[in-house]
């Protein structure tokens, strides 16, 4: 997305993801519908037995927050963070 | 990542009452994740705004709400809504709740306030079925599914809910799936800014009885099939919105118009009669509410 003009041009937004573990129930829409597909499935389990997600390429992710529009249980939603590029 | 609480939705909801009863893969949370942003983008007075829902899964909207909320009994959540509105017309009042609640028990409600075009937004789930008791053939049961009330396949012919709402008079009339967040979002925004009967179905997979029972995988399932078989069509021809078994689904904003609402022409009709001696009744929130 950010390759325009052929030189490596640093990304200009970076985002993270907070998740609460506990009050998901592994429905997978935010693994599904991430844009930059930079969710997965964790592999362990929360107390209750689901497999919440987990940030798998932090890279890619860019806080646009559609896994937290998407989320039924509202344990997750996506921050973006400044980076310090010029 | 973290546990840190810094969800955006957090303060329009009662965090102690989660998890919330939903089943996983159920698109209620996601209409309600919506509907939380649609009242932050609307900037609408959450002091002066209600929510009352009826019964069902999607009834527990209003518990998990944290504004103003009621939880009725079963179909009555829109005659509960009016008296609150005509008894304080500063309020908005927003009625959220499922198909089964809204278009079965209460169906002769629903009908009746959009043709006085009483000034509430409804939001109707629609999930094809009753979740919560067990798997029965709901008004909008699509033709050839099987349920626990209709093992041979449902052969009743099944509501057009924005049909219904747009011949009854409602103003604002749109259909969005669970799919379509960002849609939904700016629809229940605009419809905030609009004022009189304003309805919005939110189609949302049931995977627990109608997904499970017609073998058609979980709500990711459901949530893949809504991204590939709807077809966006603003403006589209109420009429043509029925929805048939895993058939495609026409979503859109179908209906955007202006109607004198309940309280307006109530006031028009009683200053023409009573002249100067009537005292006009307070005609709702002044339009402070910019929906988009």
């Amino acid at each position: 997305m950010s390759e325009t003009g052929g030189a490596k041009k640093p990304k200009k937004v970076q985002g993270i993801v907070h998740v609460d573990r506990e009050r998901c129930k592994g429905c997978g829409f935010c693994v599904e519908f991430c844009p930059t597909r930079a969710l997965d499935l964790d592999s362990t389990y929360n107390a209750k037995g689901y497999h919440p997600p987990v940030l798998a390429r932090p890279d890619d992710c860019n806080g646009c927050d559609l896994c937290g529009l998407y989320c039924p249980d509202f344990s997750i939603h996506g921050v973006m963070i400044k980076t310090n590029v010029a | 990542m973290s546990q840190v609480d810094t969800n955006p939705v957090k303060e329009y909801l009662r965090m102690d009452r989660m998890p919330s009863i939903w089943c996983p893969g159920c698109g209620i949370g996601t209409s309600v994740n919506c509907f939380a942003r649609a009242l932050t983008q609307a900037k609408v007075d959450l002091k002066k705004t209600t929510v009352v829902s009826g019964i069902g899964c999607s009834g527990r909207v209003s518990g998990y709400l944290e504004l103003d909320s009621f939880h009725t009994t079963h179909g009555r959540a829109i005659p509960f809504a009016t008296g609150l509105k005509l008894a304080n017309p500063e309020l908005n009042v927003v009625v959220y709740s499922g198909e089964g609640d809204l278009a079965a028990i209460g169906g002769n409600h629903l009908i009746h306030a959009a043709r006085r075009n009483i000034d509430l937004l409804v939001i109707c789930v629609n999930n094809f079925t009753y979740g919560m008791t067990g798997g029965q053939v709901s008004p909008t049961s699509p033709g050839g599914a099987t349920y626990s009330t209709a093992p041979y396949g449902q052969f009743e012919t099944p509501f057009n809910l924005p049909h219904l709402a747009d011949s009854c008079g409602a103003v604002y009339v749109a259909r969005w799936t669970t799919f379509h967040v960002r849609q939904l979002t700016k629809s229940i925004r605009e419809a905030f800014g609009k004022k009189g009967f304003r309805f919005i179905e939110v189609i949302s997979p049931c995977p627990t009885l109608y997904q499970r029972r017609n073998k058609l995988g979980d709500g990711l399932d459901a949530m893949k099939f809504y991204k590939e078989a709807s077809v966006l069509k603003n403006g589209a021809d109420t009429r043509e919105l029925d929805i048939g078994f895993q058939s495609p689904i026409i979503v859109g904003s179908f209906v955007n118009r202006d109607r004198p609402s309940f309280i307006e022409a109530m006031n028009k009709r009683f200053t023409s009669v009573f002249g100067e001696s009537y005292k006009p009744y307070p005609e709702g929130p002044s339009k402070a509410v910019q929906g988009c």
